[in-house]
């Protein structure tokens, strides 16, 4: 499997923020995302899942399922953890698993809950966790449905060293099981043979 | 498919039953309009059981529109629509399994209480009755027209008046045959059948045509 891109632009509010970008991604390695703060990594995260519209070139997933789009072969994980505070960690990856095309029994949501090392808030309400737990949460998303497509937006984010190891062991994982993942972070996700993608200044800065 | 709707409609149906949901509040601010039409009209119980029909339908009207302008905006606030537009459900699917949610958790109650409300304004069984079932004809048609207010205004971080005024002229021909059913037992303008059956068409075409409005509105307005 192959996620390549051809001559992306991708206009926000008027502004040019990518323009000629050409990359290709290949399963089983990850694609690191960097550049300064508003050199366009979110947006192309967002571009790739289908959220904004391209005003030129095209992605392409070969490999994939032809009838479905990107969006719909790919995890997209941005800054917010998309859980619901009323529900409980399992509610909401129960969700998570049934609305992603995963599933959604009891089993399926308390391994990935116990492999993120949460097994024992799974019954407690979201809004009761702290940010860090928030995340892992949203995390264990990746597990409860399988996606080929990992699109990571600052993963890491709240995360303490000890479940950056755990995620990166995750990662890793994810990869020698024929994945493909493209993530934006500034921080080291500590995935050795990573290719990056640097993307350069925003436009209008002093060159 | 299917297994991806039960999950969101269960999703959206514990969420609303929780705590801060606001589907009981949907009831109470129902309960609450209707409460307060005799202190404006004043205690004339034959100008009351006249205008019942009218004053539960538009407390009805006002209680499920108020309650829907949240419908996207949650999701669209915490990042959960990003999980709803690339979920295993087209997004026109996604809008009807949650206004399906929306409007058993908040329509639904204030049909169940309408006749109760009903009997403060002194209105008869034979008109409550009648009142309960064109409320349950026409409320799916004001929850998917609504739908379409609150796709629009999801970027809005104040589009709860906005939506209002976007949605009430649309909803205008529902209350006209809601009320105009719901009448007819008390010597309204028309027989039942003919403004409940124009009543059910409409709610048919909203659910029919209102989730590619409310779908389009909501790919569009994120980008």
């Amino acid at each position: 499997m192959r996620l390549s891109a051809e001559n992306i632009a991708v206009e926000r509010g008027g502004r040019a923020v990518l323009t000629g970008l050409s990359f290709s991604a290949r399963a089983g390695a990850a694609l690191i995302v960097t550049g300064p703060n508003g050199a366009g990594k979110s947006t192309l995260l967002r571009a790739i899942a289908g959220f904004l519209p391209l005003a030129a070139g095209a992605f392409a997933l070969e490999g994939g399922a032809s009838e479905s789009s990107i969006g719909e072969q790919a995890h997209y994980l941005g800054h917010a953890d998309a859980l619901k505070g009323a529900l409980t960690a399992g509610e909401n990856l129960a969700f998570f698993a049934g609305a992603l095309g995963g599933d959604p029994s009891d089993g399926v949501w308390r391994g990935a809950l116990q492999r993120l090392g949460l097994a024992h808030v799974a019954d407690f309400p979201v809004r009761a966790l702290s940010a860090g737990q928030k995340r892992r949460v949203a995390l264990a998303r990746l597990l409860v449905a399988p996606r080929p497509l990992w699109l990571l937006d600052e993963p890491t984010t709240a995360l303490d060293a000890a479940a950056q190891g755990l995620f990166a062991a995750i990662m890793r994982e994810r990869l020698e099981a024929g994945g493909l993942i493209v993530a934006a972070t500034h921080a080291p996700l500590g995935l050795e043979g990573a290719e990056t993608l640097r993307l350069g200044a925003p436009l209008g800065a002093a060159a | 498919m299917s297994g991806a709707a039960r999950a969101l409609f269960l999703r959206e149906w514990r969420i609303a039953r929780r705590i801060g949901g606001g589907a009981s509040v949907g009831a109470v601010f129902f309960l609450i309009l209707v409460t307060i039409m005799p202190f404006a009209l004043g205690p004339d119980l034959n100008l009351l059981a006249r205008l019942g029909p009218a004053i539960l339908w538009i407390a009805a009207l006002l209680a499920t529109l108020l309650g829907l302008d949240r419908l996207f905006q949650g999701d669209a606030d915490d990042g959960s629509l990003d999980v709803l537009v690339n979920a295993s459900l087209p997004l026109e699917l996604v809008v009807v399994v949650k206004c399906a949610a929306h409007w058993a958790a908040s329509a639904l109650p204030l049909v169940i209480v309408s006749p109760l409300f009903g009997l403060m304004l002194a209105m008869e069984a034979r008109p409550l009755a009648l009142v309960a079932l064109s409320l349950v004809a026409g409320t799916p048609a004001l929850t998917m027209i609504g739908a379409i207010g609150a796709a629009l205004t999801v970027s809005l971080r104040r589009g709860g008046l906005l939506m209002a005024v976007l949605v009430l002229p649309l909803a205008i021909p529902v209350l006209i045959f809601g009320v105009s059913a719901a009448s007819a037992a008390s010597g309204g303008a028309a027989p039942f059948a003919t403004p409940f059956l124009m009543l059910c068409a409409i709610s048919l075409a909203a659910i029919a045509l209102a989730p590619f409005a409310a779908a389009a509105a909501l790919r569009h307005v994120r980008e």
